[in-house]
Formats: structure tokens, sequence, C-alpha cells
């Protein structure tokens, strides 16, 4: 038990280190890793692997081969490389592999080895070719920064939504920098290059001079910078094999260190234990190793969530693995197992050796009705991959119709889409299908969809109605709705028309519809109008004056106040206007006029079809008392009392209603006996009640 | 007076939390738009502010759509550069941001939406404001409110919880009902685990009841509606009501003491309370005669500010009155009280229908009769041909040629149609009706819809007793049902509907009413065994109006809840009345 410490060796003076192997590589290399381009991804991660990539023979047998292992060396995926030379590899955020060629191209691949896309880095790359290159990650994804053979940077902070910055120019730049790192500082992406003994800093806007502070004198030239990996601290190795760490931010010294070695270092980079606040950097020779560090404040970051280890083991395609991990977790269905399973069902959709029908069970037999899944999501991966009739089948599982829709669209199922949508309910969604099939069908065609779908009908109607009124035509039209063509071309009579003869022109196009429709009714009202309408216009010219739009009531009323009583009677038996309503409106034309004599006269012409209470009333609203009361002995028995009472002649509506015998008149000239001189007639009635009761 | 609730009557749930949402939404939304300083009508006319950007707060509809789009096409013009955003209530509709590109002005705004669906305009009522839900829906059979409809009880229920009893009756209903249950289950989680404050809610399409709808109202707040229109919860007493020579506005809701007691009082009732009323003010003013010093300290610190406030409403309620009287009396309201009566009640056809002529002759006033005209046709199931003809020829002749859109509007929205003549038609109109309630419905075209609206309000009346028998006087001051609400004379169909669900908690039994409204597709109860639900909250019943309701309807169920010791709670599109619903249904150029 002596041997506790036996594998420790002294470090310095005060510290002791020790070397175990935590497990051994399975792969089984045939290169020197120096004669391969290395990427290893973060959080162990796979590893890649690019022998030759220097060799521009192009016999296959010397061609690149790409070989992807786990971290502990398990062989994933091996293929030829044929495309153009790769001047750097790195693996994004997403565990995919970015393979950055001299001709800017970089082409992205998956974990297994499958091709996922690829995207340029721009003209100026293309012209100038690739020097160098570097894959960074950033708290907004992964980027790429390129150095061009012009000595010029680009760069794309994020990959994944690809927006190519081309920095500025480094003033005298002539040759390659010496060493160059990208720096992420307050969300935007930099990058720090040194030439000779200056330090420069490049942003999207500007380049400038930078110097870290408390740096040793007697600098020419920096050999080699580390950044750390959360971009907080930064290293400098100089020339004079002196060590600078500080801040990325160039604003504080943490330590220096000289070790003498002016060697260029092979390599240099930052590390740290979890939960530790050390941080050390570490530099690297041909035969020597050596750890500098300090203890600055530091904060532990927890940057591996269980979510992403659940991405790690599906993208691994280890599915049951984490499914189990997400039971034994208890984790919530929509962050787990559903999302697990469908990510499964997306990898199923691919193996295209398995019949659509297959597909689409197993999938569903699985997943079933799994909260949180989406059928769409699934469909949609299966349509990337061609199949679409796969998609349609895994499309009715999706439970909410809305949801179907866009893919639909996109798969050109356009009618499909738009029954889909009518069952959402969401009529926005609806809306958005019918500009689609508008676009696509042609006019009939379209018409006819919508005529099958009320619901997108009406939809459809009503944003023609205010936005595009000759479709509205058209689509009445074509159903042969020659009522609602009717209404359209009277409302275009009043909306659309200004001169008399289009309004006409108008209504007449009214009236045939309406006469098509069978609606006798609105085609003669629509006629009458259209004879009134040039009655109108004829009155006007000939009298002065406003007749245009009034009804055929208003129009009597007006040449009647006009003094014009003949023409008021000629259109009253052109227009077929029955008595009553000409009694009406002639009494209170006069009335209105105050040609007393004209409205006796009148009242005398016939026997009133409307009775002689209305002469009453009106005077009365003229207060005119005196020609009320003439009207009033006119008036039938059974509204004999009412007219007495407007003229006030309480005691002889009182001596009519005693001869009536009538209750409900009596009580009704006893509610009007409200004057000092009525007591005697209250009195009167109540003794002809008295008497009445005792009968 | 204002008949207390029974002691075990619930309490209401607490609507305060809807406008401190909207309120914060609303805020935020306006604070990311920097310094909105001044609030503008949207009127069609140039905007006056010189300000570098403008703000609109829209509702989603295609002619503001249109004022933006000129109004940001004439700064162009005129070489101006300004911002624009568009706040869309209570949500952004596809088709206007169409209109917005159509017009080249898509790239100019930006656009946001402000999810403000439900107004509480009482403790008791709530409104979506949505006054063209009817219109949208009944007649143009556009369902883009239904999702807003769906989305506004979502809300409700994660507020307040799930509701354990639903029922509903009409298509928008049953649509609305299945939209919100789809909101529900992709949100699960978390309304399960709240404990229902409501529970039963009540979905009723408007058109399950148009005859409620077109009454005179004659109940306090339901008059003064007709009379002076309230709009959002307040409204504008003109000179004539507050005898000065200005206009004022004044909230209409429980915060108002004296409205209170007889907003849902007969009309006959309320003057003679309010003269009592104004009695008491006046004799609690008195008593400062005999006080010392100090009393009377006390009472003009204390006392004083209540009895001026009180004293004010007062005399603002029954100027109201003297108005409301003054123009009911003119225009011989009683009449036209005793016509709608007959017409409920099925009796003196042809006296009537001679009244409405005359009405129209007289030209007493458009929407008027064109209510009347409605009324006819809905309680007898269609003009007879003759009738239909002649009022429409008069009704042209009085107020002008347009009508014509109007009369083919009502009919297709079934308010005014024309008697099915003979039997033969009557075995074509079942079939009919039959197609049309199917799913595949509307393939059928208008000129048959209408036909399939058969009302049957007779039969419908008789089977649900709707109007009462009176032995003598119906006394209103002490009302026995909610046929008061119309003088004794007609209790609200879809009030008694609901009563009669309610006592059942089903449509059990009451299948020949269903086929008679022509719902029998549309009539649905959903209970959840849910034993979460206290006493208490099983007394409290959310009632939801598709298409608007009217203050009668409101009262008459606040005095069914006070009879049963139930709560009513109101949610409807809009408050609505029968001169809107005419309106609405009009296509006279404004």
């Amino acid at each position: 038990m002596d041997c506790y410490t036996a594998n420790w060796n002294p470090l310095g003076d005060s510290a002791f280190y020790r070397k175990y192997e935590l497990y051994s590589m399975d792969w089984d290399l045939k290169e020197e890793l120096r004669d391969c381009l290395v990427a290893a991804a973060p959080y162990g991660g796979p590893i890649a692997l690019l022998r030759n990539p220097w060799r521009k023979e192009k016999t296959a047998s010397m061609r690149p081969v790409l070989d992807i292992y786990s971290a502990s060396g398990m062989p994933l995926a091996s293929l030829l490389w044929k495309s153009g030379p790769v001047v750097s590899l790195g693996w994004s955020a997403e565990e995919e592999l970015l393979c950055v060629q001299e001709d800017g191209a970089v082409l992205v691949y998956g974990l297994h080895g499958d091709f996922r896309r690829h995207f340029s880095m721009g003209n100026e790359v293309l012209q100038n070719r690739v020097l160098d290159a570097r894959i960074f990650h950033t708290e907004f994804g992964s980027g790429v920064a390129i150095l061009t053979g012009a000595h010029r940077f680009t760069l794309s902070a994020n990959v994944g939504d690809l927006k190519l910055r081309r920095m500025p120019e480094v003033p005298g730049l002539q040759s390659a920098p010496s060493c160059w790192t990208t720096l992420c500082q307050d969300r935007v992406a930099q990058i720090l290059l040194a030439v000779g003994p200056d330090l420069y800093l490049l942003d999207h806007a500007a380049c400038s001079a930078v110097t870290p502070p408390g740096l040793a004198p007697g600098v020419s030239s920096f050999l080699q910078m580390a950044v750390s990996f959360t971009y907080r601290h930064l290293a400098l190795f100089t020339d004079t094999g002196y060590i600078w760490m500080g801040t990325a931010s160039l604003k504080e010294k943490l330590c220096e260190f000289n070790c003498n070695i002016r060697a260029p270092p092979k390599q240099m980079v930052w590390c740290s234990r979890p939960r530790s606040k050390e941080r050390a950097v570490v530099v690297a020779w041909e035969r020597r190793l050596m750890v500098v560090g300090d203890a600055p404040e530091s904060i532990q970051y927890k940057q591996l969530t269980i979510q992403v280890l659940l991405d790690r083991l599906v993208l691994r395609r280890l599915y049951p693995l984490a499914i189990q991990i997400c039971e034994y977790l208890r984790l919530p269905e929509v962050q787990g197992v559903s999302r697990i399973l469908a990510h499964w069902a997306c990898y199923k959709v691919q193996q295209k050796d398995v019949s659509d029908e297959d597909v689409a069970r197993a999938i569903n037999q699985k997943l079933g009705d799994t909260p949180g899944v989406s059928y769409s999501d699934i469909a949609a991966r299966a349509y990337g991959c061609g199949r679409t009739e796969l998609a349609i089948k895994l499309l009715e599982y999706e439970p909410r119709s809305g949801e179907q829709v866009p893919l639909l669209l996109k798969m050109k199922r356009s009618k499909l889409a738009l029954s889909k949508a009518i069952e959402s309910g969401d009529t926005d969604l609806v809306f958005t299908v019918l500009l689609h099939l508008k676009n696509e069908l042609n006019r009939g065609d379209f018409f006819m969809t919508l005529r099958n779908q009320p619901m997108a009908l009406s939809l459809y109607r009503q944003f023609c109605k205010h936005q595009e009124l000759e479709t509205l035509k058209d689509l009445y039209n074509q159903d042969d709705n020659h009522q609602e063509l009717g209404s359209f071309h009277i409302r275009a009579s009043y909306a659309a028309e200004e001169r008399i003869e289009g309004r006409v022109a108008a209504l007449q196009t009214a009236a045939d519809a309406f006469y098509k429709a069978k609606n006798e009714f609105a085609a003669k009202a629509t006629e009458d109008q259209m004879r009134l309408l040039r009655l109108q216009r004829r009155l006007e010219d000939e009298l002065g004056g406003q007749f245009l739009d009034l009804s055929l009531h208003d129009t009597a009323t007006t040449l009647i106040l006009g003094g014009h009583n003949k023409r008021a009677e000629q259109l009253a038996r052109d227009f077929r206007i029955p008595d009553k309503r000409l009694w009406w409106l002639k009494l209170t034309a006069l009335a209105d006029l105050e040609d007393w004599e004209e409205l006796e006269k009148f009242s005398k012409s016939k026997k009133s079809p409307i009775g002689y209470l209305p002469f009453v009333e009106i005077c009365m609203k003229q207060h005119n008392k005196y020609e009320a009361k003439k009207y009033a002995s006119r008036v039938g028995p059974e509204q004999k009392v009412k007219a007495l009472l407007l003229v006030g002649d309480v005691a002889q509506a009182a001596d009519v209603a005693i001869e009536h015998r009538n209750e409900a008149e009596l009580s009704l000239v006893l509610s009007h006996c409200t004057g000092a001189t009525d007591g005697a007639t209250a009195d009167k009635i109540q003794r002809a009640r008295a008497q009445a009761q005792k009968k | 007076m204002a008949f207390p609730h029974r002691p075990d009557a619930p309490e209401l749930p607490d609507f305060s939390m809807l406008k401190r949402l909207a309120r914060d939404q609303l805020i935020y939304l306006l604070e990311q738009q920097h310094e909105v300083d001044k609030l503008y009508k949207v009127e069609n006319k140039p905007a006056l502010s010189s300000n570098e950007q403008l703000c609109f707060l829209v509702r989603p509809r295609i002619k503001n759509m249109r004022y933006i789009a000129n109004l940001v096409n004439a700064d162009k013009l005129a070489g101006r550069t300004r911002k624009y955003k568009v706040i869309f209530s209570p949500q952004k509709f596809y088709a206007c941001e169409m209109v917005l590109e159509e017009e080249g002005i898509y790239g100019d705004v930006s656009c946001d939406e402000w999810a403000f669906s439900l107004l509480p305009l009482d403790v008791d009522l709530l409104s979506m404001e949505l006054p063209e839900f009817f219109r949208d829906y009944f007649l143009e059979g556009d369902q883009r409110w239904i999702n807003t409809v769906a989305q506004a009880l979502h809300l409700l229920s994660t507020l307040y919880g799930s509701f354990p009893n639903c029922y509903g009756i009409g298509r928008c209903a049953k649509m609305s009902y299945e939209l919100w249950r789809k909101l529900e289950e992709e949100e699960d989680g978390e309304t399960k685990g709240r404990r229902p404050e409501i529970g039963h809610i009540f979905l009723l399409d408007r058109d399950v009841d148009f005859v409620t709808a077109l009454c005179s109202q004659v109940v306090y707040e339901g008059l003064v509606d007709d009379t002076f229109r309230i709009k959002c919860g307040s409204v504008d007493f003109g000179p004539e009501v507050t005898s000065s020579d200005k206009s004022l506005k004044v909230l209409l809701n429980a915060e108002d003491k004296v409205f209170n007691e007889i907003r849902n009082e007969h009309f006959s009732n309320v003057f003679g309370f309010l003269s009592q009323k104004a009695r008491n003010l006046q004799a609690q003013y008195d008593r400062r005669r005999g006080m010392d010093i100090k009393q009377m300290k006390n009472f003009v610190s204390q006392e004083l500010k209540g009895l001026k406030q009180e004293h004010r409403l007062l005399s603002l309620h029954i100027g109201a009155c003297e108005s409301i009287m003054k123009k009911k009396t003119k225009q011989d309201f009683q009449e036209l009280i005793k016509t709608e009566h007959a017409l409920l009640e099925g009796f003196n056809i042809r006296e009537s229908t001679s009244y409405i002529e005359e009405h129209i002759d007289r030209q007493v006033s458009p929407i008027e009769s064109l209510r009347l005209m409605c009324l006819l046709s809905i309680t007898e199931n269609g003009l007879i041909p003759k009738d239909y003809r002649s009022l429409k020829t008069q009704y042209l002749q009085s107020y002008g040629p347009d009508h014509l859109l109007t009369f083919s509007n009502l009919r297709r929205a079934g308010l005014l149609t024309e008697q099915a003549p003979g039997d033969t038609l009557t075995a074509v109109e079942s079939k009919v009706s039959k197609l049309v309630t199917d799913k595949a419905a509307g393939k059928i075209t208008d000129a048959f819809s209408s036909l399939a609206k058969r009302s049957n309000f007779r039969a419908i009346s008789k089977k649900l007793n709707l109007i009462p028998r009176v032995d003598g006087e119906y006394d209103l001051k002490v009302p026995r049902d909610m046929a008061y609400v119309f003088s004794g004379a007609y209790v609200p169909l879809s009030c008694r509907i609901v009563e009669q669900v309610l006592e059942r908690r089903s449509w059990q039994g009451l299948d020949e009413v269903v086929r008679l409204l022509n719902c029998s597709e549309f009539a649905f109860t959903d209970m959840t065994k849910d034993d979460k639900a206290s006493s208490e909250s099983l007394r409290l019943i959310l009632v939801v109006f598709l298409g608007g309701c009217t203050f009668s309807e409101v009262s008459a169920l606040r005095f069914l809840g006070r009879e049963k010791g139930y709560r009513f709670i109101f949610l409807t599109t809009a408050v609505t009345n029968s001169a809107r619903l005419m309106e609405a249904m009009s296509e006279v150029k404004a």
C-alpha cells in the first residue's frame, strides 16, 4: 500500500503529475497523423481524418480518403474524396463535418459520411483561393473564417444561416500573417492577426491596431496565438520565447511566462479540468510539452445539456438507448421519447428499399398519436427524399389538418391542401391556398374548385367584393347565379356609374339577369327604377332642383312642395302609387306648406282612404287647432273620441264615449281630464260608469 | 326593485384580469414603437400629424387597409418618408396583407397583432366588440371570426379553468366549439390542473332566435340602447337628457348605483322608482337642517360627496326617462308594441299587416318598417306571396329602390322570406333542409337555403310555452317569469332554450324543438366527468351569443339566475338590438 504515489512524477518544485490511459483507440491507423488533416468534434464527438489531402494525382488509388471515427476510434464511415483539394476540416456544433476546399467551396457531411449540402464562401475566395481556414464555434452556431491568397479575410459567423462578410483590408499586409485566430466579442465575430511586431483586430467595419497590456518589450514577431473555448482568454507566444496570457478583450493581463524556447511551437491550446477554476495553456513542440498556468477567476459552464446528449445519441442512430435514457430520467414525452421517435421516423423514411406502405405503417405503429410528434415534419423529410406518395400517406396521420397544408402545397397537391385548410377552420390558411390555386390553375378550373368548396367561395367572394369586382362578376357568371349578378349590377349602378346613361344601362343588365333568375319582382322593380331615373333627370332639366336618387314617394312629395300638383298626380298614375300612400304624402306635404285651402279642397276631392284622423293629427302637429277641428267632425265614430281629445275637446269626447258606452274610451277620456275645468266632465263620466254598472 | 340574489349565489369571476392582460400587451406594442404620443381616429381623410412615424391600431378590415395605403401613397407622392406600423386587433388576416401588397406598400409598413378579443363591459358581460361578425357569418357565410371566438374561449379556459359542462346550438356554435377543443388538445396540460371556476358554458347562434332580437325593448337598459345606442358600455346623453347645453358621456354598468337598480326593470316601473329615490335623497339632504357644527362637518366630509354623485346620476336617468317617454309617445309606441305582441301571439295577422303597410306609407322609419316586416315573416314562416310582393313594393316606393339589395340579403339570411305555396313544395323543402344541414352543405345555392330556413316559430312557441297564459293583469313590478322583459307577453326564445337545457343538463326531450329550429345536427352536449368542480362553480353559467345578444336577453337571464340561485355571465360578439341587426342587412349607401 506504499505505492499510492508511485506513478506520480514531480512537475517543477511544488506540483506532481501522473499519466494513465483512459481508453485505447480502436482504430488501426496506417498513416501518420501528421500526414492527415484531422478534426475532432467538441464534447467527445467524432474524429475526421483526411488522408493524403495534398496529393494532386488523379489516380484513384492515390485519391484522398475521408475517414470518420467515433471518439474511441470506432470507424463510422470511410469514403474516397472525389472533390477538390481540401484546406481545412472542422465539425459544426450539430456534428456536421465542414470540409473547406481550396476554391472556397464548403462541403457538409453527416456523422455517417452522408453528404448533406455545400455552399461557397464567395467569388473573391474562389478567385484568390483559400490560403488558410478555421472552423469556429460561437453561441449562434458554427462559423467559417477564410484567409485568401490576396491576404484578405472572409467569414460567416453561422453556416446554418449563411451570411458572408468580407473583412476590411489590413493596411500594408504583403504576406500572410504569422498567426491569426477568430474571436467573438459582444456577439460579434472578429479576427485577430499578427504581422511582425503588430497585432490587428478586424471586425466587419474596421481594422484597428491593438496592444496587449503589459506585453514585455523586444517582441519582433508573434509565432502562435490561442483563444480559449469560451472566447474569454487569449494566449500569445512571441519570438522571444515569451508567453502572454490575458483576457481576449486585450484589456487585462492575467500572467506572463518566459520559457526561453525560441523555436515556434507546433500547437498551443487552452485547457481546464471540469469543476476547476484553474486555467492553463499547453504548448507543444516536437518533443516537449509545457503547461503554463495561473488561477484566474473563471466560471464553470455546463455546456452539454441533456438535450444535446440526446441529440448526439440520435445522430449516432442509437434510438433505443436514447429512449431508455429519456424514460430513466422521466423526461416529459414531448421533449423526450416523442422527439426521439420523430427522429427515428425521419431516418426510417430514408430507407429506400422499403415500400411506402410498409414505412408508413411501421411509423404509425410505433408513433401512434404520441403527443408532440409532428407527422407533417416526417412527411416533409420523406418528400425531401423524393418520396411524395409516402409523404401523402404520412400526412394522413397528421391530426392537425392545418399542419398538412404547407407541405401539400409544396408537393403541388393544392386541391387536397384546400380541403385540409378548410377542415382546420383557419381562414387565413384557406386564403393562402386559394391564392396558390389561383396562380396554379386556369380561371375556369379555379372557379370550379371554388364551386365545390362553399366556405372557400364565400371567403374569396368577400375579398373580391372589396378588391376585385370584376372577378366577382365572373364568379357569378360561372355559376349562372343570375340573382347575384343582378344584385351586382344594381350595386354598380349606384357605386361605379356616374352618368345617368351608364346607370340606366347597368340597371338594364341587372333587370335582364333578374329575369333569367326568374325573379320577376326584382326585374320589374329595376325597370321601374330605370323609368324613375329618366323621369327624375327630365324633372331636373325642366323644373330645376334636386330629384335624382329620391325615392318615388319623395319625388312625389318634392313635386307637391314645389307646387307641381299636376305633375305629382301624373307620377302617381304612371308609377301606380296606391291611393293610401298618395293621400298620406299629399296630406303631409300640404300641411308642411301650410296650404290649408288646398288641403281642404283635397280632403273633399273624394272619400279619404285613410280616414280623417290623420288630417286632425297633422294639423295639430302644425299647431293649427282651427283646421284640425274641421276634420275632427268628419272622423268616423270609432276614432271620434281620439280625434276630439287631440283637438282638446274633452267635454265632447266624454259625450261621445258615454254615447258609445265604451269602457276603454271612457278611461281614455278620463285620463285626459287634467285641467281645472275638466272636473265636471270627470264627474259626468263617473256617473255614466256607475249607471252602466247598475244596468 | 333590484331583487337581491339568493344568499348562496356564487361569486362572479374577476374579469379585470382580462383588462390588465390586454392593457399590458398594448403598452408593450406601443412602446416598441417609440413615443406614440397622440391617438387619432382612423377616418378616411389625410393624417394631420407631422410625426415621423405613424402607428395604426385597426380592425383587420380591407377598408382600413385601403385607408392606410392611400395615406402612405400620398406621403410617397409628396416625397415624405415616415415609418408606418399597423397593429391589428384582435388578429391579422392574410387578406389584409394581400391588400397592402397589391397597393404596393407592404414593404413600407410593419405589422403587429394585439390579441385583444374580450372586453369586459360589466361584471357579468364580456363583449368581443365585433359587430361585423353578424353580417360576415350569417349573411356572407364568412367564417373568419370563428377562429377568433375559439381563441377567446381558449383564453377564458386558461384563466378560469376548463368548463365541465358544455352545451350549444347552431352551426357556428358547433364549429367554434370544435375549433376551441382542438386548441385545448394542442396545448393540453396547461388547463387540466386548474379547478374550474365556471361550471357551464352554453353557445348559441343568433339565427336560432331572431325573433327576440327583433322585438322592441322595454326593459330600461334595452330601451336606453334602442333609444340612445350604448357603445362599448357607455352612452352619449344629449342636451335633451342632461338639461344643459352639452352632451355627456356616461358609463352604464354596475358601478353606477342608480342604474344598477333600474337596468333590469320594466320601463313602467322606472319612473316611479326614480322619483321615490329622489324623495329619499331630498330627505337625506334635509337632515343637515338640524345639525350642529360637528355633525355638519361630518356630513360634508363623508356623505355629501356620495349624495351629490347620486344626485347627478339620478337627474341623468330621470332626464333619460323623460326623453324616452317623449319619443315613445310621439310615435305611438303603445300601438307598435300592441302590433308586436299580436305578431308574437299570431292573431290579427291582417290587421298587423295593414299596420306595417301604414308604417311604410308614412315613412315613419326605414329601419323600423324593415324590422316589423321581418318579425311578421319569421313569426308566420314567411310572408304570403301577395304580401311579400306588396310590402316590398311599398317599401321601395317609400325608402328608395336600392333596398332591393337589402331584400335580397334578408332573404338569404332567412329574415324576410316568402311562404312556400302548397304542400308539394314542403316535401321538397324537407328534403332540401336535410341536405342543407348535411356537412357537405353549402353546395346548395342561396335560393334553396332560404327555403330550408323555415322558422317554425309558432310551433316552437307552443312547444316551449313562450306566450304565457295570463289571468288578469301581469304585474310588472313583481315579475313571475322571463316574459316580464317583454311586458309579460313573450318569454325570449333564446333564454327559454338555455333554461330548458340547464334544467335537463342536456338536450334530452327537446328533440322536437331542436328539429323545428333546423338544428338537429348542431345541438350538442359535452360533459367531462370532472368532480373537481365545486357546487358553487356549477351554478355559474357562461352564455355565449354568436352574432350578438340584446340587453333584454341579458336582463331575462339575470332574472332567471336570481330565481334559481344561478349567476349568468355573458359573452357576446357584440351587444345588438333590432336596429343594429337591420342595419347590418341594409345595403343603402351611407
